[in-house]
């Protein structure tokens, strides 16, 4: 498969008064097209400054994107059929702004808040079709009422010029989809979209994420910090921890056969169906470092009940222990496993 | 929305009743107006022919519905010093006030809002500290201290303005402003441009960093139209009530921007009537004050109601 989206060596850093946060310390990871990413870890962990910083959304100053690269492999260039990538983070305000809501869509968590509690519903959908499609207000109304159908909500044309307050949870998320689709993007990245829901809304925009990928041929980074969500969904699995991705496999290798001692712990930590109340579940001890002051080490050492001498003296780059499959620890704890 | 105003609209009768039953009753504890009336050496029998005159000697709840009943057609009696209904000495001095309240309040409008924007959308900036700087001073120098270096730099110095008084310009029967407002206008507009100031800038800080704005940077959106739609529509709920109550105060006339510019006002005139005890006509104004407030705030509810559509629909 070929890939989409390839980011190397991502480095974020937020200048504030009590000192630079070392958010994101080179995280790399690639996309290919069709495929669904899921992007794991606690929070704190840097799954939203990842994306964000692709796109540029970050607020500037305090955010300071300090290296690497992002090279976005579009294949929907109608203008010329220039298949070279751009790197978002080169880009220039004008450069991102035709990405952002054009080519890259994006879905946010709250949609109560993530969308303007003083604008129509069909307002805010029309207003992407028109900046990037160049639509008069008509067509851009027509098109709107379409994707409210698409995304399924009913009376698309009576609601078209409804309050987001008017709407029900699931609704909004709704919108929020049809907002990021409606310019028939490649790639839509879903910043927990699901985490306000309850787990019947849940699985419904889980299953609609999904037809409208397969329909539009998308490629989905879907963030959470719900591991049941990413095994029913993602074709592969980033985990995160600390700023850094510290491991990334393809679903059924992450679950079955875990690398980094910091997903074994995650997994652990998972209720299992038929034992609940058996015995209690697993905790992490510790907590994560301070990213004011990263350690020079293996970030995840002193919660790590494996961790030997090396472990305190660098950071462990990440390797590929099985094809696809890559973690950054020093031991291969997938190999001892049967 | 009907049912939003109509509630509205209850609340504001009833408050106005409650104005009404304080201005009655604060007469009432501030002495016998017939002893101001009559001269010192009146005999008692001169005093009680006064009260009967004035209906002074009823029961008390029988003159408090009278009064009421009166004051509901805007009737509040003959002011004592210039013999004349209240009401009309009200209507009489309106237009000056009205013209110096509008006034002050535009010149409010055009410097806070945009100063308060620019300092909102560039934290820290120079035109941050000099906007910050401008709204701090606005609200902590006492008009009327503002009023008198004005008068001193721009009447008496300069000679570009009238240090007093108020001249209009007749125009095709339309009785227009000159730049005799300019001077107290300015020193009046001082602590709401400052309150605007203040204001402005918090909203639009704190509405940049909302997740709908960053939404819209996230669908593509140039800064200039998230700014416009977004933030500045937002921005501009919390805006609409002060705006409101502060065009409530102007509007109800400055006691002391009025006096030292010799401004043919109600604050003026409310400043008199204090001066010579003229009980009608301090009723009549403190009333008229608190009926211009509230129906100020009623629609300053209303317009707080099409802008938010969370209201509207409630």
């Amino acid at each position: 498969m070929a890939k989409i989206l390839e980011v190397n060596d991502l480095i974020t850093r937020f200048y504030t008064f009590d000192g630079v946060v070392h958010a994101l310390s080179g995280v790399s990871f690639d996309l290919d097209e069709g495929e669904t990413l899921g992007i794991v870890g606690e929070s704190g962990s840097g799954k939203s400054v990842t994306m964000m910083s692709l796109l540029h959304l970050l607020p500037t100053p305090p955010a300071r994107i300090e290296g690497g690269k992002a090279l976005f492999y579009s294949n929907r260039n109608e203008q010329n059929n220039n298949t070279d990538p751009v790197d978002l983070l080169q880009l220039d305000k004008s450069g991102i702004r035709k990405i952002r809501g054009g080519k890259i869509g994006f879905i946010f968590q709250d949609a109560l808040s993530a969308l303007n509690p003083v604008m129509t519903i069909g307002r805010q959908i029309s207003e992407t079709l028109i900046e990037h499609l160049g639509m008069t207000v008509d067509e851009a109304k027509k098109r709107s009422i379409e994707l409210l159908e698409y995304v399924g909500i009913p009376e698309a044309e009576k609601r078209f010029s409804a309050y987001p307050h008017q709407f029900s949870g699931g609704m909004r998320q709704r919108t929020m989809i049809a907002v990021a689709i409606a310019c028939n993007p490649e790639i839509i990245i879903a910043d927990e979209p699901t985490t306000a829901l309850d787990v019947t809304v849940q699985a419904q925009i889980i299953e609609l994420v999904q037809r409208l990928k397969k329909e539009m041929k998308m490629s989905v980074i879907w963030i959470t910090h719900d591991l049941g969500v990413v095994a029913g969904m993602a074709d592969r699995v980033l985990v995160m921890y600390a700023g850094s991705a510290v491991e990334i496999a393809p679903v059924d290798d992450l679950f079955y056969n875990p690398g980094h001692p910091y997903t074994i712990k995650l997994l652990g930590a998972l209720p299992k169906i038929g034992e609940e109340g058996q015995h209690r579940l697993e905790s992490i001890d510790g907590t994560p470092p301070d990213l004011l002051s990263p350690p020079a080490h293996c970030q995840f050492a002193w919660r790590c009940p494996h961790a030997a001498e090396k472990c305190w003296q660098a950071v462990p780059a990440a390797r590929e222990i099985s094809p696809g499959h890559h973690a950054a620890c020093f031991f291969d704890f997938a190999a001892r496993r049967p | 929305m009907q049912k939003y105003i109509f509630s509205r609209l209850v609340q504001s009768l009833c408050i106005l009743f409650g104005v009404l039953f304080i201005v009655f009753f604060m007469m009432q504890v501030t002495g016998d107006p017939v002893s101001l009336l009559l001269s010192r050496h009146a005999t008692p029998q001169e005093v009680e022919e006064m009260r009967e005159e004035l209906g002074y000697n009823r029961p008390i709840l029988i003159q408090f519905t009278s009064f009421v009943s009166r004051a509901v057609v805007g009737d509040f009696g003959r002011s004592f010093r210039h013999k004349q209904p209240a009401m009309d000495l009200i209507i009489e001095r309106l237009p000056a006030t009205v013209e110096l309240a509008v006034t002050a309040l535009l010149i409010s409008l055009i410097l806070g809002i945009p100063l308060g924007l620019i300092s909102g959308s560039n934290p820290g900036s120079f035109w941050d500290v000099i906007s910050r700087g401008t709204g701090l001073l606005g609200q902590t120098i006492p008009n009327f201290w503002l009023a008198l270096i004005l008068i001193l730099v721009f009447s008496v110095n300069l000679g570009w303005f009238p240090s007093f008084g108020r001249e209009t310009w007749h125009f095709m029967g339309l009785t227009l402003p000159t730049r005799s407002v300019i001077l107290p206008a300015f020193s009046l507009s001082l602590f709401t441009m400052g309150q605007l100031i203040r204001f402005t800038r918090s909203a639009v800080l704190e509405i940049r960093s909302e997740d709908y704005v960053r939404t819209a940077y996230s669908k593509g959106i140039p800064d200039r139209k998230v700014y416009i739609r977004h933030i500045l529509r937002n921005a501009s709920i919390p805006l609409i009530s002060i705006v409101g109550v502060q065009f409530g105060y102007l509007l109800s006339g400055s006691i002391y921007i009025e006096t030292i510019f010799s401004w043919p006002g109600l604050g003026n005139l409310l400043a008199e009537s204090i001066g010579n005890r003229d009980f009608a006509l301090v009723q009549a104004i403190a009333f008229f004050s608190s009926f211009v407030v509230v129906t100020l705030n009623l629609l300053t509810d209303i317009a707080y109601g099409l802008a938010d559509p969370r209201i509207r629909y409630e």
